[in-house]
C-alpha cells in the first residue's frame, strides 16, 4: 500500500512545476494556461489522496466541482486568448506591457 | 423541507432573474435594449425584497453546514444588492455611448452577483470556492467586454492568469485544511481545531496558502499587481463593478474562513494580515501620489483601503470585525461614487479619466463638483464625512488591542493619501477649465451620484445608523 505522503509530495511537485512555470516563463501565454490547469490538477490529487485515507467522501465530491470549474476556466482563458491575438497580433507574455506605473 | 429553502430566496430570485435576463435579451432588437436593462433592475429589486423578507432572523445553518443564513449574511447581501444597482444605473449611458449596451453586461453582472451572495452565505469550501469561482468567471469576461480594445484585452488575461493562480492557491490551501481536519464545513473546521488544538505545521501551511489567495483577490500588497491594470484597461463601467461590490463579498471570504474557520489560529493570521496591511497601507498612498491617470490612482487608493481592512479584522475583536464591515460597505459605496463621476464626465471619445479632465469642474457644474469633493473628502477622511468615521473605528479598535504602531502607520499614510485627494479637489476649484463640452446624457445617473454623494455626507453624520447593524452583525 502506497502511504499518504507519497500522494502528497506528488501534489506537491506539481503545484511547484506549475508555479515555476506562471512565474519562469516568459514566452508564450498557453503555457501559462497549462500551468494553472496543472496546478487545479495537484489540487486534485491532494484532495483524491486525503478523501481516500479519511474514508470521507466529500474531497472526491470537491474534485469533481474542481474539474467543472477548470473547464469553465479554460474555455474563458482561451477565448481572451483569442481576442488578445486578434488585437494585439502576438501571444508574447513579455508583448503584454502597455500598462505602466 | 420549505423551511430548508426559504432562506435561499435571495439566491433562487437572483438565479431565475439572470436566466430571465440573459434570454430575453436574445428576442429583443439592439434598439430596445433598454428592456433588458429594466428587467435587471427589476431582477435586483426582487433580490433586495426576498434578502428582506427571506432572510430568516437568528443564525441558521443549512444542508448539511455548507450554507450559513446570519445577521452578518443579511447585511452584506442587502449591501451587494444596493451597490451592484448603482453600478448598473451608472454603467447604462457609458455602454450606450460606445456601442458596447448589450445584454450581456447585465447578464454578467446578476450571475457575478449571484456569486457574491454565495460567497457570503458559504459555509463550507466547497460552496465558498464555487461562489468565488462564479465571481471571477464572470469578472474576467466583463473586463475583456470591450472586444476591440487593446488595453481591455491584455488587461483580462492578466487578471485572467493571476486571478486563476490565486484560485489555485487558495484551493491548495483548503485541500491542506481538509486533510488535516477532515471535513470541508467551516463550523467542522473550528471545531476540529478547537478540540485538537494548532500545534501542527499542516494548518499553518494551508493557512498561509488561504491568505495569500484571499489577499489576491482583495488586492493586497504584494498580491495587488493585477488592480492597477484591471481598473486602467477594463471598460470604466466594468472597472466601477469590479472595484465596488467585489470587496464587500471578499470581505466576507476573510471572515468565513479566518475569524470563523481558522479562528483558533488567530495569532498567526495576525501577524501575516499586520504584514500585508502595512505593505498595503504604504505602497498603496505613495504610489498614488505619482499617477496622472485617474483610474490608476483610484487603483492605488483602492490598495490602501483594502490595508485599512485588513487593519479592523487583524484587530481580532467584535468591534474590529464591525469596525472593518462598515469600512469596506462605506469603501464600496465612495468608489462606486468616483467611477460614477468618471462617467457622468465621460462622452464618446473621451474616457474623461485623466486627472486633467477634472480641471475646472466647479465652473461647470458646481453642484457635481461638490459631489465629487463629498467622495475625495471622504476618502481622505476629513471629517464629518463618513470616511472620517470609518477610519477613526478601525483606528479605535486597532489601539484597543494594543498595536498602537499599526494605529501610527496608518494615521501618517492616511496623511500622504490626503494629498492625492485633494489634489483632485484642487484641479476641480480652483483651475481653469480646458474641457467645455456637455456632461453625458442620463438621469438616472445624475440622481443616482448626488444621493450617492449625499449619502456620504449622511452616513458621516450619522454613521450609527450603519454602525448599530455592522455590531449586531458581529456578536455572534
Amino acid at each position: 500500500m502506497i502511504p499518504l505522503s507519497h500522494y502528497l509530495i506528488l501534489g506537491a511537485v506539481l503545484f511547484a512545476i506549475s508555479m515555476a512555470g506562471v512565474f519562469i516563463n516568459r514566452k508564450n501565454v498557453i503555457i501559462l494556461l497549462m500551468s494553472i490547469e496543472l496546478m487545479l490538477l495537484a489540487v486534485n490529487m491532494n484532495f483524491v489522496a486525503f478523501s481516500h485515507f479519511l474514508g470521507d467522501l466529500s474531497g472526491q465530491i470537491f474534485v469533481f466541482f474542481i474539474l467543472t470549474v477548470a473547464a469553465a476556466e479554460a474555455a474563458i482563458g482561451l477565448a481572451i486568448l483569442v481576442v488578445l491575438f486578434r488585437n494585439r497580433g502576438t501571444i508574447n507574455v513579455a508583448d503584454l506591457d502597455t500598462m505602466k506605473g | 423541507m420549505t423551511s430548508q429553502f426559504l432562506p435561499l430566496l435571495p439566491e433562487i430570485t437572483l438565479a431565475i432573474g439572470a436566466c430571465v435576463v440573459l434570454v430575453v435579451d436574445l428576442f429583443v432588437p439592439a434598439e430596445r435594449r433598454d428592456t433588458t436593462y429594466l428587467l435587471a433592475l427589476a431582477a435586483l429589486v426582487a433580490t433586495l425584497v426576498a434578502t428582506v423578507v427571506g432572510q430568516p432572523d437568528g443564525v441558521r445553518i443549512l444542508f448539511g453546514g455548507s450554507y450559513i443564513a446570519d445577521p452578518m449574511s443579511r447585511l452584506l447581501k442587502l449591501a451587494v444588492i444596493v451597490l451592484t444597482f448603482f453600478v448598473f444605473v451608472y454603467s447604462r449611458p457609458y455602454l450606450a455611448g460606445r456601442g458596447l449596451y448589450n445584454g450581456e453586461f447585465f447578464a454578467l453582472g446578476l450571475f457575478g452577483l449571484l456569486g457574491m451572495l454565495i460567497m457570503i452565505s458559504g459555509y463550507s469550501m466547497l460552496t465558498v470556492y464555487l461562489g468565488l469561482e462564479l465571481l471571477s468567471l464572470c469578472q474576467y469576461a466583463l473586463v475583456a467586454f470591450n472586444r476591440d480594445s487593446p488595453r481591455a484585452s491584455e488587461a483580462a488575461m492578466k487578471y485572467f492568469v493571476l486571478g486563476a493562480f490565486a484560485s489555485g492557491m487558495l484551493l491548495y490551501g483548503m485541500s491542506l485544511i481538509y486533510g488535516l481536519t477532515g471535513s470541508l464545513e467551516v463550523i467542522e473546521i473550528h471545531n476540529y481545531l478547537i478540540r485538537n488544538g494548532v500545534d501542527q505545521i499542516g494548518a499553518l501551511l494551508g493557512l498561509i496558502f488561504i491568505i495569500v489567495g484571499l489577499s489576491f483577490k482583495l488586492g493586497a500588497v504584494p498580491f495587488h499587481a493585477w488592480v492597477p491594470d484591471v481598473y486602467e484597461g477594463a471598460p470604466t463601467a466594468v472597472a466601477l463593478y469590479i472595484a465596488s461590490a467585489p470587496k464587500v463579498a471578499a470581505f466576507a471570504l476573510f471572515m468565513r474562513m479566518l475569524a470563523e474557520g481558522l479562528g483558533v489560529l488567530q495569532a498567526d493570521w495576525q501577524v501575516m494580515l499586520a504584514v500585508l496591511a502595512v505593505l498595503s497601507l504604504v505602497l498603496g498612498n505613495v504610489v498614488a501620489i505619482a499617477q496622472t491617470n485617474l483610474k490608476r490612482m483610484l487603483a492605488y487608493s483602492t490598495i490602501s483601503h483594502v490595508g485599512f481592512i485588513l487593519l479592523g479584522i487583524l484587530a481580532g475583536t467584535a468591534q474590529g470585525y464591525s469596525a472593518a464591515m462598515f469600512y469596506v460597505i462605506f469603501y464600496a459605496m465612495v468608489t462606486a461614487g468616483a467611477f460614477g463621476m468618471i462617467i457622468l464626465l465621460s462622452r464618446r471619445g473621451l474616457e474623461a479619466e485623466q486627472l486633467e479632465d477634472f480641471r475646472g469642474l466647479n465652473a461647470r457644474s458646481p453642484w457635481f463638483a461638490l459631489m465629487m469633493l463629498f467622495i475625495m473628502f471622504s476618502m481622505a477622511g476629513v471629517p464629518p464625512f463618513a470616511g472620517f468615521y470609518a477610519k477613526l473605528s478601525v483606528l479605535r479598535a486597532v489601539v484597543q488591542v494594543d498595536e498602537i504602531w499599526l494605529a501610527i502607520v496608518a494615521v501618517v499614510f492616511s496623511v500622504v493619501g490626503a494629498f492625492y485627494y485633494l489634489r483632485v479637489v484642487k484641479l476641480m476649484y480652483f483651475d481653469e477649465p480646458v474641457e467645455t463640452g456637455a456632461f453625458q446624457e442620463g438621469g438616472g445617473l445624475r440622481a443616482a451620484l448626488s444621493v450617492n454623494g449625499l449619502s456620504m455626507l449622511a452616513l458621516g453624520l450619522y454613521p450609527a445608523a450603519l454602525m448599530s447593524w455592522c455590531v449586531a452583525a458581529v456578536s455572534w
